[in-house]
């Protein structure tokens, strides 16, 4: 079977442009974006399926994906974005089954996440950017396609009398609607919970005004006023939307990045792969140059400008790793740079966050920590003299599982150097949040409202590492005669470990605190779809997700567990 | 600031302490909690100073170092064996790789739960001996006593070294902690069940420099195999000490006996006690008691820890190059101690989760050669009486035979039948306050009391009525 992401096959790329995409077309008309999805059949991203009725893989999100992001960064102008079928009658059909059926365990997971993510993301843009999804569903829309549409603000429903939408997962495949359907029905469109069972249990779906009665959708449309109503709508949509009138985006060149063997680099980010030991060190370089003066040479530098231009990469290669890298189970993060430098960044994006690209940057770093949060690798932080863990990339040390700060310097490599210093900044008190709502030092001190005033007291001082463990905002300081030993043993303690209970125990202890839809879904329906994949129910050679297809009926070990 | 050479005065070494700025500054720091412990929980009797022997090295003049030293000045050593460079590993999945130079990370807390449990045995035992010297029957045994405290002490320095080597700071906080247990505490006693009773008599000590001091030796031989070679070569010196402690432990029981012997024939009588001797009934029922106790040592006959631990690598078998095995132990089946249908037989089990009581088995045959000797002591004395080990479910606390009562004999008892007979088994309060009586201190050169015999030869080529230690 066709493994892509193992290693030793061709690795995935997330990097992708408009003019490469095989499966969408995005056209922007003034404040209307439209993306059309049409895939292409034959260019799945690996062979063995075939990508039939706008059914989607790993390659067609990537492209969505790419084309979510660059309608944020390059086209402020747009308001609302119809998200909508290139094809007659069908709207999506969701993940790609037979993709699914020969998925490795990981590989469907993996896809998953992504999937969710870039669903949150939509949800994100509506929220956050004033840029409001508008699904407008020209056709059945099943499964995962359904899916789609529940993460855009307003969903339209061609009325044909054939078209409907549906989640036919668990009826056709013994699995569950997994990009956040069962939670998006209940608890954003607040669907009735009897109705929700009706109806993800018929695997026809629901169309016509039964469709909107049970609040599945929003409207239904005849198809002769079909396009009329699309465009009527989003013009609304448009002028509810806070963006920004006159502004011009920026470019959003192709990310430089070398990728051999054990190496990943680029501009500020980098990656070496210990196959042996099963961890990628990571390193985070700060800003090499001074921050802007101001908002206008802050456009100027766009894509270049480093808080960007980093989150970027950091973006790209936790992708790269959790996709392409199963087996290298713990991420070792260090930063490299200078702290007042970060902290100036910071301020520059703090100051002007009423500014579209500030804001959108900001918000883009907060996605990409979030990306980092549900990583079902162990997150570990090293600090060290001569990094930056301050603001914006303390965050990073505040993502992982544990974090190390040497307490002084390394006497033997340089008694002279300043001692490794963590610092909490103005990003570190709100515009990061976490997927469950709260800051990362909010989870971490969940409960103990002294201590994370302590830490917010701390903020623009430089703690080292004696401070920042008192504070509770490392795991310990060691100081250098133990350091090495201290950090060897860890991470061979750490490589010891059931990767699967490593994964469980992390996020459980990653997400203290309230439940949001997003910690749901990645909580909740993610572990209980994962639960249901590898089961023989769903992945045995007579279970539902095996047998689709063959005419056979599955097969179903009949005790409820 | 301390100069270099300083280290090897006062701590001496084979690790290259002066080089290792984290290691000196952990021992630095943890030193002077141990001499307050020493204080406060060593030897209580005041001397100015005792005839000692000090490792000063690991060859063979390195250890032939004696003089009359204050016992606070002793200079606790740490010694690993040699290094063997082309070691391997013995046993388990890591058979034939070479043996560890640093702690796997993977097997960390496993390795340091082991080193915790042996150190806190090394000074329960000192801590359990504080007030012997009150009692002691000569200058001679004095001196012993305080060897075997000081190399206990040494011990706790060889896991202590390990643990502030190779454990960080974890290691570190173990290492105060084996100082802030003390035996027999209410509040944060010992961890094993045998080294929270005080030794009251000089009776048990010998006793428990035979028996419990033994299972030390068997749990050392077994650490000896591990693949983290600090640890082996470790143990192995501790091994060539402990020696001297079983010697200690034989001879003195030889000694009792030989005095009591002597006195029974003298007397044509089967009870020496009123002759101010121990009686030989008295003697077997210590010997019941320290036995059964130390077996428990042992742990259950089955255990998944210790199996693990041996896949693993870090703890072997007993002589387990001597073993004609695969030294894996897969599929090998052995048979256990177990109750069977309510009585004491064997089951099988996968031999890997039987290694407790193959390690039990060879302790048993070892502890069974010194009743040979004090047999043979009877008998040149020509008596006909015989001191035996008893059966392996008697008097246990640990195991399967904890919920069993049963006689010397292997005889299944029921809870009152045991309460009735107990007492011609195991020491009664007679028999203690009988033998306490006897613990009269001998302090003066070149006598001894009268329960006990003198010993062959002296320390080092020394008369026994040398003076081995100056009280104060
Ligand atoms: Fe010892
Ligand atoms: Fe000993």
């Amino acid at each position: 079977m066709a493994d892509t992401t193992e290693p030793g096959s061709a690795l995935v790329d997330f990097r992708v442009s408009p003019d490469r995409y095989r499966h969408w077309r995005l056209t922007v008309d003034g404040p209307i974006a439209t993306l059309a999805m049409d895939v292409d059949e034959q260019a799945g991203l690996a062979p063995g399926y075939r990508l039939k009725l706008n059914s989607y893989d790993l390659g067609v999100d990537i492209e969505l994906y790419d084309a979510v992001q660059r309608l944020r960064f390059c086209h402020p102008e747009v308001r609302v974005v119809v998200l909508t079928s290139a094809r007659d009658r069908v709207f999506c059909a969701g993940a790609n089954i037979g993709m699914l059926a020969t998925a490795s365990h990981s590989q469907k997971v993996n896809f998953c996440k992504f999937t969710n993510e870039t669903r949150n993301g939509i949800e994100d843009a509506t929220a956050c950017s004033g840029q409001v999804y508008l699904a407008a569903v020209n056709g059945t829309a099943s499964g995962g396609g359904y899916e789609l549409a529940l993460a855009c603000e307003h969903i339209m429903l061609v009325d044909d009398r054939s078209s409907t939408v549906a989640l036919p997962e668990l009826p056709l495949l013994g699995v569950l609607p997994g990009t956040g359907g069962l939670t998006r029905i209940t608890d954003k469109r607040h669907v009735r919970r009897d109705l929700a069972d009706s109806f993800a249990t018929r695997a026809e779906g629901i169309g016509g005004e039964r469709a909107v009665a049970w609040r599945l959708v929003d409207e239904v449309v005849p198809r002769d006023r079909w396009a009329q109503t699309v465009r009527a709508r989003a013009a609304e949509l448009a002028e509810r939307s806070a963006r920004p009138a006159g502004a011009t985006g920026i470019t959003l060149p192709e990310l430089a990045k070398s990728r051999s063997g054990d190496a990943l680099g680029y501009r500020y980010v980098r990656a070496g792969i210990d196959r042996r030991r099963g961890l990628a060190e990571i390193t985070v370089a700060g800003p090499a140059d001074d921050p802007p003066a101001g908002l206008a040479e802050l456009h100027a530098r766009g894509a270049e400008l480093w808080t960007l231009a980093m989150t970027r990469e950091l973006d790209d290669l936790i992708l790269d790793l959790r996709t392409n890298e199963p087996e290298v189970g713990t991420w070792v993060l260090r930063t490299a740079g200078s702290a007042e430098r970060v902290l100036g960044y910071d301020d520059l994006l703090a100051r002007n966050s009423g500014d579209w690209l500030a804001a959108e940057i900001i918000h883009y770093l907060k996605r990409t920590l979030k990306r980092l949060d549900v990583t079902s690798r162990s997150i570990l932080a090293l600090i060290e003299p001569g990094s930056c863990f301050a603001g914006s990339l303390l965050e990073l040390a505040l993502a992982a599982d544990r974090s190390y700060q040497l307490a002084g310097v390394f006497t033997e490599i340089d008694p002279a150097a300043v001692p490794a210093a963590i610092t909490v900044g103005p990003m570190n008190l709100g515009p990061l949040p976490m997927a469950n709502g709260l800051t990362r030092l909010g989870t971490r001190f969940l409960g103990d409202d002294k201590a994370l005033a302590a830490a917010r007291d701390a903020a623009g001082q430089p703690l080292t590492g004696a401070d920042a463990a008192r504070l509770g905002l490392v795991t310990v300081a060691p100081d250098d005669l133990d350091w090495d030993d201290e950090v060897r043993i860890m991470l061979e303690e750490r490589a010891g470990f059931s990767p699967d209970a490593l994964t469980g125990l992390e996020a459980n202890y990653r997400f203290a605190g309230p439940e949001t839809m997003e910690t749901k879904i990645f909580g909740r329906l993610t572990a209980w779809q994962n639960w249901i994949f590898t089961r023989p129910n769903a992945s045995g050679p007579d279970g539902a997700l095996r047998r689709y297809g063959t005419g056979l009926r599955p097969r179903f070990d009949r005790k409820r567990v | 600031m301390t100069a270099a050479p300083d280290y090897a005065e006062k701590i001496p070494n084979n690790v290259d302490l002066r080089d290792d700025r984290r290691l000196q500054r952990a021992l630095e720091s943890w030193q002077p909690n141990f001499l307050r412990w020493w204080e406060s929980m060593g030897p209580a009797l005041p001397t100015r100073d005792v005839y000692l022997r000090t490792a000063v090295n690991v060859g063979r003049a390195g250890w032939a170092h004696f003089a009359h030293v204050p016992m606070r000045d002793y200079r606790w050593g740490i010694f690993l064996a040699e290094r063997d460079p082309d070691r391997r590993i013995g046993f388990g999945e890591h058979k034939g790789e070479p043996a560890w130079q640093q702690v796997p990370g993977e097997y960390r807390a496993d390795l340091r739960r082991l080193l915790v449990i042996q150190g806190d045995t090394e000074p329960a035992s000192v801590e359990q001996q504080r007030n012997l010297g009150a009692t002691a029957p000569s200058l001679y045994d004095l001196r012993n006593l305080f060897q075997v405290n000081v190399e206990e002490g040494r011990h706790l320095w060889a896991m202590v070294y390990l643990l502030h080597a190779h454990f960080g700071r974890e290691g570190r906080e173990e290492a105060e902690q084996l100082l802030l247990r003390n035996s027999g505490s209410a509040e944060s006693p010992r961890i094993l069940g045998a080294f929270n009773e005080e030794t009251p008599d000089w009776l048990s000590f010998f006793m428990f420099t035979y028996f419990t001091d033994r299972d030390g030796k068997y749990q050392l031989g077994t650490l000896k195999e591990s693949a983290f070679d600090p640890l082996s070569r470790t143990c192995e010196f501790m091994l060539k000490e402990e020696a001297h402690h079983m010697m200690v432990g034989t001879t003195g029981v030889d000694r009792v006996v030989e005095r009591t012997a002597q006195l029974m024939v003298e007397h044509d009588t089967d009870d020496a006690g009123p002759c101010g001797a121990v009686p030989l009934a008295v003697i077997q029922k210590y010997l019941n008691f320290h036995y059964s106790v130390s077996l428990d040592l042992f742990g259950g006959e089955t255990s998944t820890n210790v199996a693990n631990y041996y896949t693993a690598g870090l703890k072997g078998r007993w002589a387990e190059d001597r073993r004609p095995d695969d030294h894996r132990l897969t599929d090998d089946p052995m048979d256990v101690d177990a109750l069977v249908d309510g009585r004491p037989g064997q089951i099988e089990v996968p031999a890997l989760t039987g290694l407790n009581t193959d390690l039990r088995r060879q302790y048993i045959a070892d502890c069974q050669t010194g009743v040979n000797r004090w047999n043979k002591i009877l008998a040149d004395a020509g008596l006909p009486h015989r001191l035996r080990l008893p059966h392996v479910a008697f008097n246990r606390r640990v195991g399967a035979f904890a919920a069993v009562n049963v006689s010397p004999d292997g005889e299944l008892l029921d809870d009152a039948e045991w309460q009735r007979r107990r007492g011609g088994w195991l020491p009664t309060e007679v028999d203690k306050t009988h033998v306490r009586s006897l613990m009269r201190p001998v302090h003066e050169r070149g006598r001894i009391a009268a329960w006990l015999a003198p010993p062959r030869s002296g320390i080092n080529g020394k008369p026994f009525d040398y003076e081995y230690v100056h009280l104060t």
